[in-house]
Order: C-alpha cells, then sequence, then structure tokens
C-alpha cells in the first residue's frame, strides 16, 4: 500500500532547527524473509474465497450450478438485474444498510462517547450489556428478538429486519467512538467553550471532527455486518427478501452467476469505502 | 550598636487575612485602586471524592488591578489551578463571589465570560490550522470576516508568528505552538486573560525566552494577566504582584520583592528561594525590636510587627545573599552575629554557597559573590562569625505545627 502514502508536502516541513514531528519509522524486513512469504500465504488464504466468487461471475455456466468453469463471459454481467427477485432482495439489503448504519451511528455515538468521557452509576453495567451484546450468539439475539416482536404483536418485515440489526450494530459504534473518545483531550471542550462556543457549537466544531475517525469505522462496521447479515434477518424477515435471505433460499436450485456478479460489486463498494476511509483520515492527520 | 539604636518596625499587619495592607513600605507594587479587575471574595471549592470531602480552596479574598500582572505561585496541589479554573468558569466556587469589573460572574458559563484561558497543554484544535485556530473566538462574535483576517494578522505579528497561519499546530514546534495558544485567547481582546502554567512544557532556555516575550506582550496589549506557576523565579520575574498559596490558602500577597524579602510564613520562606529559619526566645523588646536569647557573644535582632514579651518563642528568616561571613573575632559592628563552622562548601560559578551550622544548631546557607578578593572562601571545618543588617532579620507569622514546609499533595486533585 505503498502507493498510498502521500509523497512529504516540502511546506509541511518544519523550520530547520525545530524539532519535526516525525513520521512513522518502520524496519524493513529482508525480501524473502520467512515472515514475508508467510504473511503471503495468509493473504492469499483470506483472498482465495473471493477471487473464487469474483472468477464465477465470468463463468459461462450452461445448468443451474454454478462450480465447475466453462469458459468465460460477460453474459451475466449483461443480464445482472435479469432476475426480479434477486434484483429486489440486493436493494432491500442495501437500503436496510443504509438505514442501519445511519441509526448505528445516531445511537451509538452519543453512548461511545459518555462511555469514553464519563463516569457514572451504571457505567460498568452498561458495558457488560455491550459487550454481552457482542458476545451473545447471535442466533440467540435473532430469536429473543423474533419472540419479543410476535409477543408484541408487530408484523415482521422490513421494519423489524433494522430494528433487530439496529440493535446489534449500536455497539460497534459505540466500542469505536469510546476508544477514539478515551485519547480525546478534554481540554480541547474547554478551550472551545473558553473562546465562546455553546455546547452544540463545541461538538460540531470540535468534540466530532476529533472522534469522526470512530464514528465512521463503527459506521463501515455497522455497514458491513447488515449488509450479509443473514441469522438476525432470517429470523424477523417475514416476507421480505434480502440478499444473503434469496441467496441461500436459491442453492437448492443452484446459485446463478448474477449472485457471484452482485458479491464483486458489494465487494468492490466495501474495499472502495475502506480506502476512502484511510485516505480521509490520512488528509485530516496530515 | 545597641538594641535601643534599631530601626522602628515595620508597620503592623494583620497576619491573618493575607492582604497587602501595610506591606507597601519596601516600595513594591500597591495594591490596584479604584474598580478592580477581577475580585475574589470569601471564594471556596471543596470537591467531593471517595475519601470524603476535599478542600482544594479555603476563604481567598483577592482583589487583581486592571492591566496587572498577577500571580497565583505555589506547589502542585495548593488550589491555584482551582482558583484559575473559577475565574474561568470550569469550576464553581462551593461559596463566595467572584466579580469581574464588579459584576458577579458566579452561574455564568465560561464561554459568556469576557476571560480567556491559556491552556497548561496549549489544547490547540489539532483539525485546524494556525490561522483557524487564532480566528476561533472571533468566528464565534461574528466578527465580519475581514476584521477576522487583519485582528488574526495582528496577533499573530505579535507573537512573531506571520507566515505560518496554513501550520496544523502538530507542525509547530512547542514554543511556537505556546505562541499559538497565546495569541488565540489574545485574538478577543479579553478583559483578563488567564494562563495556566503555560510555560511548564517548554526546556529552560525557551521558557527564559518566553518569559521576557510574555511581559513584552503584556505590557504592548495592557491587559490583566493572572498567572498560574509554580516556578517562583518565574513568579517574581514576571509579576507586578503576585500570592504565594499553600494548602488552598493565601500565604502572603505582594509584590516579588516583598514576598521575597519579607516572607511572612515559614512557608513562604521555604518555598520562594533559599531560606534561612532561626528561632529563638524573646531576651528583651526595645523599640519594635526583639532581641533573641542566644549563645555568648551572639546576638540576634528582628524587628517586630506587632508585640512580643521576654521569653516568647520566635521565627525569623535570613536570605543567605544578605548574609556576611567572617573568620576570626567577632564583627564587633554588626546588628546580628551568630557564630558556626562551615560543613559545606559548594562552587556555584559566580557565587559560593557556603553551608555553616551555627552554635544552636541550625543549618544556615550563605551565598557569596566570588569577587576574587582574598578570604571569600572558607573550607569546611573553619569556624566562621555571620552577621547581618537587622533590617534583613524577618519575623515570620506564628502558625500551626502542620507541615509548613512539606506542600501537601492531598488538597487539591486538580493540579
Amino acid at each position: 500500500m505503498t502507493t498510498l502514502a502521500p509523497p512529504a508536502a516540502p511546506e509541511a516541513r518544519p523550520v530547520a532547527g525545530e524539532r519535526a514531528p516525525s513520521r512513522r519509522h518502520r524496519l524493513r524486513q529482508p525480501r524473502g524473509h520467512l515472515g514475508h512469504v508467510w504473511t503471503w500465504i495468509v493473504i492469499l488464504w483470506l483472498c482465495l474465497p473471493i477471487f473464487v466468487m469474483i472468477a464465477f461471475g465470468f463463468n459461462n455456466t450452461k445448468g443451474r450450478l454454478n462450480f465447475q468453469w466453462q469458459g468465460f463471459t460477460l453474459r451475466y454481467w449483461g443480464q445482472l438485474f435479469a432476475i426480479p427477485d434477486l434484483t429486489g432482495a440486493l436493494i432491500n439489503s442495501v437500503t436496510i444498510a443504509l438505514i442501519v448504519t445511519g441509526l448505528s451511528i445516531l445511537l451509538g455515538t452519543p453512548i461511545g462517547m459518555a462511555l469514553g468521557k464519563y463516569r457514572f452509576r451504571g457505567k460498568a453495567l452498561t458495558d457488560v450489556v455491550l459487550f454481552a451484546n457482542v458476545a451473545a450468539p447471535e442466533i440467540a439475539l435473532g430469536a429473543a428478538v423474533l419472540s419479543l416482536f410476535i409477543t408484541l404483536g408487530i408484523p415482521r418485515g422490513y421494519v423489524t429486519i433494522v430494528i433487530a440489526q439496529v440493535m446489534f450494530d449500536i455497539v460497534y459504534v459505540a466500542i469505536t467512538v469510546r476508544a477514539r473518545m478515551a485519547s480525546f483531550d478534554r481540554s480541547l471542550e474547554e478551550a472551545a467553550r473558553d473562546l465562546g462556543a455553546g455546547a452544540w457549537t463545541t461538538f460540531r466544531l470540535v468534540t466530532l471532527p476529533q472522534i469522526l475517525p470512530g464514528v465512521v469505522a463503527g459506521g463501515l462496521l455497522a455497514f458491513a455486518l447488515s449488509i450479509d447479515d443473514f441469522v438476525i434477518t432470517q429470523f424477523n424477515a417475514g416476507q421480505t427478501l434480502t440478499f444473503p435471505l434469496w441467496v441461500w433460499g436459491a442453492t437448492r436450485l443452484g446459485v446463478p452467476p448474477q449472485v457471484n456478479d452482485m458479491g464483486t460489486i458489494i465487494f468492490a463498494g466495501g474495499v472502495l469505502l475502506a480506502v476512502l476511509s484511510v485516505l480521509i483520515g490520512r488528509r485530516r492527520s496530515a | 550598636m545597641s538594641v535601643t539604636q534599631m530601626p522602628q518596625g515595620t508597620a503592623v499587619v494583620d497576619t491573618g487575612s493575607g492582604l497587602p495592607a501595610g506591606a507597601a513600605d519596601t516600595g513594591g507594587a500597591p495594591a490596584p485602586a479604584g474598580l478592580a479587575a477581577i475580585e475574589l471574595v470569601g471564594v471556596s471549592k471543596s470537591f467531593s471524592s471517595r475519601d470524603g470531602n476535599v478542600q482544594a480552596v479555603e476563604r481567598i479574598d483577592l482583589a487583581i488591578g486592571q492591566g496587572e500582572f498577577f500571580s497565583l505561585l505555589g506547589p502542585s496541589g495548593c488550589g491555584k489551578t482551582t482558583t484559575l479554573r473559577m475565574i474561568a468558569g470550569f469550576e464553581e466556587p462551593t461559596q463566595g463571589r467572584i466579580l469581574l469589573y464588579g459584576e458577579d460572574m458566579v452561574g455564568v458559563p465560561p464561554n459568556r465570560r469576557d476571560v480567556n484561558l491559556v491552556f497548561q497543554s496549549y489544547a490547540l484544535f489539532p483539525h485546524l490550522n494556525v490561522f483557524e485556530n487564532v480566528a476561533f473566538g472571533l468566528r464565534r462574535r461574528k466578527v465580519p470576516h475581514d476584521a477576522v483576517r487583519r485582528r488574526v494578522g495582528e496577533v499573530l505579528e505579535l507573537v512573531q508568528l506571520e507566515g505560518r497561519e496554513r501550520r496544523r499546530p502538530k507542525e509547530l514546534s512547542g514554543g511556537q505552538q505556546q505562541r499559538v495558544a497565546l495569541a488565540r485567547a489574545l485574538v478577543n481582546n479579553p478583559r483578563a486573560l488567564l494562563l495556566d502554567e503555560p510555560l511548564g512544557a517548554l526546556d529552560l532556555k525557551l521558557r527564559q525566552a518566553m518569559q521576557i516575550e510574555l511581559k513584552r506582550i503584556q505590557r504592548e496589549v495592557g491587559i490583566t494577566f493572572v498567572y498560574v506557576t509554580h516556578d517562583q523565579g518565574e513568579a517574581l520575574t514576571m509579576s507586578d504582584r503576585l500570592v504565594v498559596m499553600n494548602e488552598g490558602r493565601i500565604e502572603q500577597l505582594g509584590s516579588p520583592r516583598e514576598v521575597y524579602e519579607q516572607p511572612r510564613t515559614r512557608f513562604v520562606a521555604g518555598f520562594i528561594g533559599t531560606s534561612n529559619l532561626l528561632s529563638g526566645r524573646v531576651a528583651r523588646v526595645v523599640g519594635g525590636s526583639a532581641l533573641l536569647d542566644l549563645g555568648p557573644g551572639e546576638r540576634v535582632v528582628v524587628p517586630l510587627r506587632g508585640g512580643a514579651v521576654p521569653g516568647q518563642h520566635l521565627d525569623l528568616t535570613v536570605r543567605p545573599e544578605k548574609i556576611d561571613m567572617t573568620g576570626g573575632p567577632e564583627p564587633p559592628e554588626a546588628e546580628c552575629r551568630i557564630r558556626g563552622r562551615v560543613t559545606d562548601v559548594v562552587y556555584l560559578g559566580s557565587s559560593t554557597q557556603h553551608v555553616v551550622v551555627t552554635s544552636t544548631g541550625a543549618s544556615m546557607v550563605v551565598f557569596s559573590q566570588n569577587r576574587g578578593t582574598s578570604g571569600e572562601a572558607s573550607a569546611p571545618t573553619h569556624d566562621v562569625w555571620l552577621s547581618w543588617r537587622a533590617e534583613h532579620s524577618y519575623l515570620l507569622a506564628e502558625q500551626e505545627q502542620a507541615g509548613d514546609e512539606e506542600p501537601r499533595e492531598e488538597t487539591g486533585g486538580t493540579q
């Protein structure tokens, strides 16, 4: 990823004789070192399923099954939206993920800020609840939320998917924001107040820019968790189909290559977002 | 010279209040006349902690004049930072009133107080460049763009940071960051500038340069500076007046000269500079001075501020550079003289420090200038006479035994 490093701008260098904030020092390992080889093996192992998924999106498969390489084609990319149910499921997944991400950020950020900033009665309990939420098996959470909806007589569908996923994803935003908040210099807020900013202005102009990397990271996590969530969604979906639910249902008959293509798009979108957030983070801290 | 010829005692001062009432006779800065910029009336602050209530500040009365460079000096935990934060509005006093130009500020949030604080950590906004950091306060007050640009330019010039507008705080050296912090506060033209150990993070050379710099800036802008520091040298160098604080109380208020030359308590004498503490019983009281009962041929005279009766126990202090050290016979003309033996000699370059144990067992430090004349240096085990003028004996106020020289850490949680 060395190409991502911005060239050091000459005007950004402090005047000679004054201490320059040192860029990170990194020990360089010699090429061909065992550590190098091992690292690449692990990376390949992690990437292999993704490569297979992408490749089989170009497979010129004849039957229902898409497990054997039968030649290269762009046919299925051309017919990407030819299966209306699949297209609808993808749209559901994407919109749900966006809504869930937004709500998780709105609800999780204040929790993370409070946990990172204040000492209060019930803080330990809040911690336990948060981590229990992460640690608890998804299947148990999904089933529990389902029985809650049934008890309350709420019909399952799009809205219940959103509610269940938000409940699950808030925690990830709260945890990343809390970590960011812990290293936040409180005197910055005091300085803003001292210079005439009210509480909201202080948050908007000082606190938020400082914790934004945590918020973005938490939001990306929430998005990634939401868009391919199967377990919780399966319990609470009712008749609504999301992309993972459709794929699961289709496996009995054979998964069409369009699924691979959409998976590729989702993957590419995820990579793009991650790279963007790294780039923005670099520019902010530069 | 006999006791009857001793100079008259200084004016009687109420030793409890900490006000400079009659202490102005040494030519120090007078107390502010007219409306004070900042006035603290009976201000107390206690924090509740797990171990119960901690009294950080106890019934402080202060009046800081307009345009004054005023320092709060004391060891960590003495309540000086808490006092400053109460003036800024980040802490509310448990009791008492804080007046800014006669207006009670208690309950007014920091963003509505016309004072600005320079933080110890600088607290520069890392995501904003120098210009935006400095402009922050002006923008909050909706100052028009042109005026913001002009005003920021002026202030950056004042702190000698022209041309650095586009830099991020991280790209600046510690001294430059310090200047940005100063500029960011000054640009608002506050009615008082509060500084919380602003030079604490700088190295010695830079700190000394910034002391002069700060004083120059203060003279140029004429704003009241309230300066918190634990560095006595810094406080003496820069302040018009200062208070020495200990355990949440004011020990002494006065000009640097008054506080240095006439420390009123053991604590002040010990905290500021090197000080020699002597004690003894009063033999005679003549003309406002007391003669202490010491060994044969020895005598110590101390001007009194109140009365004293024979037999009473008194503590006094003498600054090391006021003492003459001579070998040979007793110096007959000295108003105060005491016998001792040199135990330690430390060469300090421009001067030499001698440690002398007196006949009464007290350890005294004597500084002598290395002027190159003979007889200045004495070797250990030499018997010497220490002598000084009566006006340099300074009576210390009586106080409780409780740890007067050891600063107590448990008094304040906010340092």
